[in-house]
């Protein structure tokens, strides 16, 4: 059965509640989004089947063997049914089995580090070609926008044009926030001294809600942003009314703005200080700072020579890639 | 601050006159009033108390106790007032949510509202939920295993005013500064740079508690493996004290985790430690893991102990004996066994990879399938059987159906990649209500309903009782429905304002929801103070359910010493059993019983604990080491108590057995 005749299975019984509200959750526009939303889908119409007759048996049967009704058998010492307790046991297990599968392929297919493979239903596309990459930075509270493809930033206001692959690499300044577009994607976190990733398309055009999704202190209500999803042309404008903007985020107008501000409208800067993001994710964006990567490589090369230094360590010193981000340090 | 000598800050620490509320903004007036409320209601109790000379009857009979009984009804009562204040920040949530839409900001700023939300999910957790199933557990289990008291009594009285310690310093800090901003688990880095005393308190009343209910942990777990009665193997245990067995097990494991994890967050803010900043090599999920790793468990010590409820109460219910026992009590243990192993499904989108991610998702939902098979065997427990649907019956009927459903989005939010989308919405606020409302919350009115004859001697009024049962039914759906709506509809939790004027409909319908909760409160009050008020009138047997374990084969209320002999338990369902089997109480031959001597030293370390608390949080250093130095002291000078234990006369035993209430009426059976 396909995934869009489970979502209709499914909402039936919502349908009646969810008509007049925008769930967009639901139905989002953004094609990860829309696989996760039916991976959502798909586990409810799963878990309904073992749910909705359990629900249904517990009113029977309290009905049935009410104490008024005398009708009904009553076995006070029947307490053990090796069939059903094989039933019992064995239901629930076939379910989660079958959820189990669609989760660890799901989990693995919708890796938000994953780079998209498609950006619709519809045909392969090849990433590397397309991809338009975005570098997040949650400040206090509001949100930073890097484009370096294109060498613009901007605050508070993302755009990308549809059905094109975007590449978000995320960090935040001090406070750990969660960067969510809900129509576009699932959210991810965002932490000071670490990168995360996220992979994103959108299949329509619009101006959709963008926040944070993980409290982080007296800012945080107001941390919203636009996301634009835009025609080809209207992204080329976009990024020229940025340009046009004549607005400089250099390392002490950056100072400046990580100074935390609340309900902070969109502003736009034409140019930005070269390797501005990288100092940012690796803490050196005050003067006298040493970046992490920086402080991480000399460590490793004082390691090297030290006591304890062991040939693995050797082997892995050679190469003193910045270490500072977790798992998605070689995604540069 | 204006400037005072070096004196008076040594005397006083960061306290002054302006961290009292006395400034003329919004946020002060509302804690003018409610202070006054507070202090009139408190003057009118402790006046009253004065006026009939009950501080010594306080003091003597309840405060320096060291019977299970008493300490679970202080459990109960200290769950139930700290029930309003904690409901009273929801109704302040729910309403300013319903108001701040565009224009209108509402009437609490962040700095107010998120205090709210911070206290309001502390609370709930630490001092209603806990103190509700500790009290059902210690007022209980020691009576279902035929013991005389806990292991460790005075342990058990030291716990409670450990527990108090912690709630005095939450309750001070609504007057005297402010709370922590840092939601209910104080996430740093929030809780790192959140300057005043707000997060103090919240450590230091979490540390106190904390404290108190690992040690009532260690007590239970003695005291179910060495005190039950003889015959009683572990497997003719009832169900409610297997699951407080294991409850108790999962205390003893993960609590000194959440100590630890306050621990290392308060070095890094009393003295400059790195552990959770990013500067130095710190990091903030090493917290988030730390703190899960105590936090997944937690929700499992809340609800197994109302599984055990829900079990004594079908069975007793449905004139039947427990389905599927053994797979009841092998389900327990899987429940508490794989609770350990789910952690990390709190903060899926931290990015920890597709292989960690599916590992805990598969984990949680594997939780799944031993709660459903105790759904299935409550089910089967009713089938055949003679179901009476009294007050403790229906409120298990709501926990099946409501409980049902929460377990259903549970496993939504396992879905790995669903909950990329569902993390942090008001989804997941609705279903965590919803399992802790329909299971924790409905569990302990079922307990309070079912065993509230045995404490007393007389039932609880049964119409009240189902006027408070439909509106917390009624309520909740109509409180928590709009919010799984919102939930999908990408709203996410913790929201002061809102821009978006299509939603404010669902929060003016949730808002009316919280509502009807608040009547159901009201009607429970209300049906206590009912049936105190005409408890002749309600006055039952020793045995009024038809009961099927061993506390219902004492006197109700039972006498101090529990037994005057120690049951021998033959089957599993001990007292159904021994009725079936014509039992005869004994009525002669009472032999003296040694029984602890209360003691007030519990009073004491308690009180010095939060005086150490409050003294930390104001960086009053001379007072935190006295009243340290003052708690190992008074901890030191109880063993030198060489008489603590007293002897209970064969007369007054023989006065009680021929006394005590041990009428037979089974006035709710008669249905």
């Amino acid at each position: 059965m396909s995934v869009n005749r489970l979502r209709g299975l499914a909402l039936l019984p919502l349908l009646a509640i969810l008509a007049g509200c925008k769930a967009v959750l639901l139905n989002p526009p953004g094609d990860v989004a829309r696989q996760q939303s039916d991976v959502m889908i798909t586990s409810v119409v799963l878990i309904s089947l073992i749910i909705v007759p359990v629900l249904v048996a517990i009113g029977v049967i309290a009905w049935r063997y009410r104490a008024s009704n005398r009708k009904a058998r009553y076995q006070p010492d029947w307490e053990h049914s090796s069939q059903l307790e094989l039933v019992v046991w064995a239901a629930p297990l076939l379910i989660i089995i079958a959820l189990g599968a669609v989760t660890w392929i799901g989990t693995h297919q919708l890796d938000p580090y994953r780079p998209l493979s498609r950006v619709d239903d519809g045909s392969l596309i090849n990433y590397k070609a397309r991809a338009l990459e975005i570098e997040v930075v949650s400040l206090d509270w509001k949100w930073l926008f890097f484009y370096p493809q294109y060498g613009i930033a901007t605050v508070n206001d993302v755009a990308a044009p549809v059905k094109v692959p975007i590449h978000f690499k995320l960090t935040s300044s001090r406070m750990m926030n969660s960067f969510f577009v809900p129509a576009l994607v699932g959210q991810i976190y965002t932490m000071a001294g670490m990168q995360t990733e996220l992979h994103a398309a959108i299949e329509k055009p619009g101006v959709y809600k963008g926040f944070s999704a993980n409290y982080s202190g007296l800012g945080y209500t107001d941390m919203r942003f636009t996301f634009r999803a835009l025609s080809r042309k209207g992204f080329e404008k976009w990024i020229a009314k940025a340009r046009a903007s004549g607005h400089v985020l250099s390392l002490p107008a950056y100072r400046k703005l990580v100074e935390p501000s609340r309900n902070v409208p969109a502003e736009y800067f034409s140019t930005y200080a070269s390797g501005l993001y990288h100092r940012i994710l690796n803490m050196c964006t005050l003067p006298g700072q040493v970046c992490m990567d920086k402080m991480m490589a000399a460590d490793a090369r004082r390691n090297q020579w030290g006591p304890e230094a062991s040939k693995k360590s050797q082997a892995r010193s050679v190469s003193t890639e910045p270490q500072s981000q977790t798992r998605e340090s070689s995604a540069h | 601050m204006p400037h005072r000598s070096e004196f008076w800050n040594f005397l006083l620490g960061n306290l002054s006159l302006s961290v009292l509320p006395l400034h003329n903004t919004l946020e002060d007036r509302i804690l003018q009033v409610t202070f006054v409320i507070v202090a009139f209601s408190g003057a009118v109790i402790l006046g009253w108390v004065t006026v009939k000379r009950q501080w010594g009857y306080l003091w003597r009979e309840w405060f320096t106790t060291v019977d299970h009984k008493k300490l679970g009804i202080m459990y109960m009562i200290l769950a139930t007032v700290m029930l309003l204040r904690g409901f009273a920040d929801a109704i302040m949530m729910r309403s300013q949510q319903a108001i701040a839409f565009g224009s209108n900001m509402g009437y609490l700023p962040p700095e107010h509202y998120d205090q709210i939300f911070t206290a309001h999910g502390a609370i709930m957790i630490f001092f209603v939920a806990m103190a509700y199933i500790v009290g059902l557990m210690n007022y209980v289990m020691p009576l279902q295993i035929g013991a005389r008291d806990v292991a460790f009594p005075f342990l058990n009285n030291l716990s409670f005013w450990l527990t108090v310690a912690g709630v005095m310093l939450f309750m001070v800090s609504l007057f005297v500064g402010s709370f922590s901003r840092a939601g209910w688990l104080g996430y740093p880095p929030v809780s790192e740079y959140q300057t005043g005393p707000g997060v103090d308190y919240y450590i230091w009343g979490l540390q106190l508690s904390g404290l108190g209910t690992l040690l009532t942990g260690i007590n239970f777990v003695v005291t179910i493996l060495k005190m039950r009665a003889p015959g009683m193997k572990l497997m003719k245990m009832p169900m409610f004290t297997w699951t407080s067995l294991c409850t108790s097990g999962l205390i003893v494991v993960t609590f000194p985790i959440l100590t630890a994890a306050l621990f290392l967050l308060s070095m890094d803010r009393y003295v400059g430690t790195h552990f959770f900043t990013n500067d130095l090599g710190g990091n903030v999920m090493m917290y988030i893991n730390l703190i899960w790793i105590w936090g997944h468990p937690e929700v499992y010590i809340l609800i197994l102990p109302l599984f055990g409820v829900f079990s004594e109460i079908v069975a007793t219910f449905s004139g039947k004996r427990l389905f599927g026992y053994s797979s009841m009590v092998y389900a327990t243990a899987s429940i508490m066994i794989l609770s350990y192993l789910v952690w990390l499904h709190h903060f899926f989108t931290m990015g920890s990879g597709p292989d960690v991610n599916s590992f805990f998702a598969l984990t949680t939902m594997m939780i799944s399938i031993p709660t459903g098979v105790k759904i299935f065997n409550w089910l089967f427990t009713m089938y055949r059987g003679r179901v009476r649907f009294d007050v403790p019956m229906l409120w298990t009927m709501g926990f099946l159906f409501t409980f049902t459903i929460g377990g259903m989005t549970g496993v939504m939010l396992s879905v790995a990649p669903a909950d990329f989308l569902l993390h942090n919405s008001l989804f997941l606020v609705a279903h965590f209500h919803n399992v802790i409302i329909g299971g924790v919350v409905f569990g302990a009115f079922a307990g309070i309903n079912y065993w509230f004859p045995k404490a007393f001697g007389f039932r609880l009024d049964a119409f009240w009782g189902k006027v408070s049962f439909w509106c917390w039914q009624i309520g909740f759906w109509v409180a928590f429905g709009p919010l799984y709506i919102l939930g999908l509809m990408g709203v996410t939790r913790r929201l002061s304002h809102f821009e978006d004027p299509s939603l404010q409909k669902w929060f003016i319908i949730a808002a009316f929801g919280a509502f009807l909760i608040l009547l159901g409160i009201g009607a429970f009050l209300m049906q206590i103070y009912v049936s105190v008020r005409h408890r002749e009138r309600y006055a039952v047997g020793h045995d009024p359910w038809g009961g099927r374990t061993l506390e219902w084969s004492t006197s109700s209320p039972p006498p101090a010493y529990n037994f005057a002999f120690t049951p021998v338990v033959r089957e599993r369902d001990a007292w159904a059993d021994m009725k079936e089997h014509g039992y005869k109480r004994p009525l002669e031959d009472f032999r003296p019983i040694h029984m602890p001597k209360n003691t007030g030293t519990g009073v004491y370390i308690g009180m010095l604990g939060f005086g150490f608390g409050f003294a930390m949080t104001w960086f009053i250093w001379w007072l935190a080491i006295a009243c340290f130095v003052g708690m190992i002291a008074v901890a030191i000078g109880h063993t030198f108590h060489y008489h603590r234990e007293e002897t209970i006369p064969a007369e007054d035993i023989n006065k009680f057995e021929h006394t005590g209430n041990w009428k037979p009426g089974v006035e709710g059976a008669a249905a």
